[in-house]
C-alpha cells in the first residue's frame, strides 16, 4: 500500500539559545563587522573596509593571539595530514587515481602509496602500471589517509594500511565537513550491527559489519554477495538517524549516532525524517549527550 | 547504492516501493498571480504561478481558452542549468505538461472561453524550478495541480449595444471571480525501474541507478490519459503493465492526499499564517 503524506509547510521557529557550554561563540554573517580594532591581522574569511575588519563568510570567529579568521560553517573540505577520508575514484592516470573528496581540488592517490594485493613490497613495475584499472577503477569508492597537503591545498593520499582501501557494499552519506567531529578513530562497529566511516570530508560510509577481515585480500576485493534484509535495515535506519543529526546541525560522533539510533528505534525507519519525528529523536539525542558531558 | 537494495520493499532511506517523501504543499504564495502554489518533495523544491490573461481563441477551438505552460530551470538548482543549459529539460516538461493535458477532460476550457471567436482567457502556467531532488515531473504535475485548483479568474460580462458592438465589463467585486474544476487534472506518477523492481519517487541517487523510467498521468479515478517512456534502457512488455497498475494504484491515493490538504488549507482561510519563502 503506498503511503503518502502530504502537509502545510511549518512556520520556522527561532532556535533558542543554545546549550551553556563554557563561553558562548561568537558567530558572524558576511558584512559583519568583527572588530574596529586596527591592530589585528586579517585572517581568512575577513577583509579590511573602511579600517574595520568585515566577515566574508558565515561562520565562527577563530583568534590566534593578533590572527582573526573567521570558519564558515558551510565550507569545502580543507585537507590535513592524518585525516581519514573517503572518496570516489574520477581518473585512472598515469601511475595515479584522481579521488573526488569534496575539496576544491581533485585529490590524488599515487600507485605507490597503494599496497598492492599479496602485500608485498617492492618496486612499482610497468605492469603494476597496467594493472591500476583492475585494482580501482572510476566510480569506485575507497578509504583514505591524507598523506600530505600540497601548497595550492590538493590533498594527496594514501592507503598503506589494511583498514584503507576499496569499499564493498553500503551507503554513502554526504554531510557538511564541519559536522564530523575529529577524533581518534574514525572506524567505528556500532553495536546495532553496522559500521561506519566518518570521513573527515564530510563523506560518510555506512556498510555491514564483516565477520573476519581478510588480511591476503589487499583491500582489493569486494565481497558482493546480497546483504541480509536484517542488515539493511540497520543501515537504512543509521543513514535517516545520520541525515536527522545533519538536519538539526548536530555534530556527528559514535556516540551521537547510537544514542540518535537508540532513540530513534520506537519509529519506523520512513518516519524518522518527518519533521516533528526528528525534531523529537534529535532533541532526546541532545539531552543524552548534555547528561553524559555531566 | 546496489540494485539490491529495491528487492524485499526497502529503500535506502527505509521507504517501500510505492512510498512517497514527504510533501509540503502551500497554496497562493506570490501574491501578482492569479493562483500559485509551491511544493516541496524531498529536496524538489518547485513554483508554479498562474496567470489569467485575456487572448483570443484558437482557430479550431473557438469556444474554448487554452493553456501554456512555460518551465524555467533557475540555476539555483544545479550549476548546470547555468546559461542555455536548463533550457532542453525545461522545453521536454512543459512538452510532457502540454501533452498531459491534452486530453479534453482535464481541465474544462469552455469555462474559460468569454466570448466565442474572439475573447477567451489564457492560463499562462508557469513553473520554476528551484532545487532538484528527483522525481521532477510528479512535484512539478503536484504543484501545477495545487495551482490550477488556488486560480481565481476574474469574471468578466459581455454586454452588446444596439449596432452590434461588444464591450467587456469587469465586475468590481475583486472577489467575484471563476474557479476551476480540477477534479479531472492528472497528476504524473514516474516508475524508475531498478533492478527487478520499480519504485515511485525516486531520489536523485536512485534516478542514477535506473536505467529506465514510465511517466503515466492518472486521473484522481485512477484513468490514464497519458504515458512516455524516459532512459536509454529498455522496458518489457509484462513489467509495464505491471508498473501501469502500480501507477494507476498510487496515482489515486496521490490525488486523495492532495486534495485532502488543499480543501485543508482553504478551510482554514485566512487564519493561518502564511510560510512562504523565508518562513
Amino acid at each position: 500500500m503506498a503511503a503518502i503524506t502530504m502537509r502545510l509547510p511549518a512556520v520556522r521557529r527561532a532556535v533558542g539559545p543554545a546549550a551553556p557550554r563554557g563561553g558562548e561563540k561568537h558567530l558572524v554573517a558576511p558584512g559583519d563587522t568583527i572588530t574596529t580594532d586596527t591592530g589585528y591581522m586579517r585572517g581568512h574569511g575577513t577583509y579590511v573596509e573602511e579600517e574595520k575588519l568585515i566577515a566574508s563568510v558565515a561562520g565562527a570567529v577563530e583568534r590566534v593571539n593578533k590572527l582573526v579568521c573567521v570558519r564558515a560553517l558551510k565550507a569545502r573540505y580543507n585537507g590535513e595530514v592524518g585525516d581519514i577520508v573517503v572518496g570516489r575514484i574520477t581518473e585512472v592516470q598515469q601511475k595515479r587515481w584522481k579521488v573526488e573528496t569534496n575539496s576544491r581540488l581533485d585529490s590524488v592517490l599515487l600507485l605507490s602509496s597503494v599496497n598492492l594485493p599479496g602485500g608485498e613490497l617492492r618496486r612499482r613495475s610497468a605492469e603494476d602500471e597496467l594493472a591500476m584499472r583492475d585494482y580501482l577503477q572510476e566510480g569506485d569508492l575507497i578509504s583514505a589517509e591524507v598523506q600530505s597537503v600540497f601548497s595550492d591545498g590538493a590533498v594527496s593520499l594514501h592507503t598503506r594500511s589494511l583498514k584503507y582501501g576499496k569499499l564493498a557494499q553500503g551507503v554513502l552519506v554526504q554531510v557538511s565537513p564541519s559536522l564530523v567531529k575529529r577524533q581518534k578513530t574514525h572506524f567505528h562497529d556500532l553495536p546495532c550491527g553496522a559500521s561506519v566511516i566518518l570521513g573527515n570530508n564530510g563523506f560518510i560510509w555506512i556498510h555491514p559489519t564483516l565477520e573476519h577481515k581478510d588480511e591476503e585480500a589487499g583491500g582489493f576485493t569486494t565481497n558482493l554477495e546480497p546483504v541480509p534484509l536484517s542488515d539493511r535495515e540497520v543501515i537504512s535506519r543509521l543513514r535517516n538517524c545520520i541525515v536527522a543529526l545533519v538536519n538539526q546541525k548536530l555534530m556527528l560522533f559514535d556516540t551521537s549516532i547510537l544514542y540518535c539510533y537508540e532513540a530513534s528505534l520506537p519509529h519506523q525507519i520512513k518516519d524518522i525524517l518527518k519533521p516533528e519525528v526528528e525534531e523529537e529523536i534529535v532533541l532526546e539525542t541532545r539531552q543524552r549527550l548534555l547528561d553524559l558531558e555531566g | 547504492m546496489d540494485c539490491t537494495l529495491c528487492k524485499e520493499d526497502l529503500r535506502v532511506d527505509g521507504r517501500g516501493c510505492e512510498d512517497y517523501r514527504c510533501a509540503e504543499v502551500e497554496t497562493d504564495v506570490v501574491s501578482n498571480t492569479s493562483g500559485s502554489a509551491r511544493v516541496k518533495l524531498g529536496h524538489t523544491d518547485i513554483l508554479v504561478g498562474v496567470k489569467a490573461e485575456m487572448g483570443t481563441p484558437k482557430l479550431e477551438k473557438p469556444d474554448e481558452g487554452y493553456l501554456e505552460f512555460f518551465v524555467d530551470c533557475s540555476a539555483n538548482a544545479t550549476p548546470e542549468f547555468e546559461g542555455r543549459g536548463g533550457e532542453e529539460l525545461g522545453t521536454e516538461i512543459a512538452n510532457t505538461l502540454y501533452r498531459v493535458f491534452s486530453s479534453e477532460s482535464s481541465v474544462d476550457l469552455k469555462s474559460l472561453c468569454i466570448n466565442p471567436r474572439e475573447h477567451c482567457w489564457v492560463l499562462y502556467v508557469d513553473v520554476l524550478l528551484l532545487e532538484c531532488g528527483g522525481n521532477l515531473f510528479d512535484a512539478i504535475s503536484i504543484a501545477v495541480k495545487a495551482a490550477l485548483f488556488n486560480t481565481r479568474i476574474p469574471k468578466v460580462r459581455v454586454l452588446e449595444d444596439e449596432e452590434g458592438s461588444k464591450e467587456i465589463e469587469l465586475s468590481d467585486d475583486p472577489y467575484d471571480c471563476i474557479r476551476l474544476n480540477v477534479d479531472d487534472v492528472p497528476c504524473i506518477i514516474t516508475l524508475s525501474k531498478i533492478g527487478y523492481r520499480h519504485v515511485v519517487d525516486a531520489t536523485l541517487q536512485e534516478e542514477a541507478c535506473s536505467l529506465a523510467s514510465l511517466l503515466i498521468s492518472v486521473t484522481s479515478k485512477g484513468a490514464l490519459t497519458s504515458m512516455k517512456k524516459m532512459g536509454k534502457g529498455s522496458l518489457d512488455p509484462e513489467s509495464i503493465f505491471e508498473m501501469m497498475e502500480t501507477g494507476k494504484r498510487v496515482g489515486k491515493s496521490l490525488h486523495i492526499a492532495l486534495q485532502k490538504i488543499l480543501d485543508e488549507e482553504e478551510s482554514l482561510g485566512t487564519s493561518r499564517q502564511k510560510v512562504g519563502f523565508l518562513g
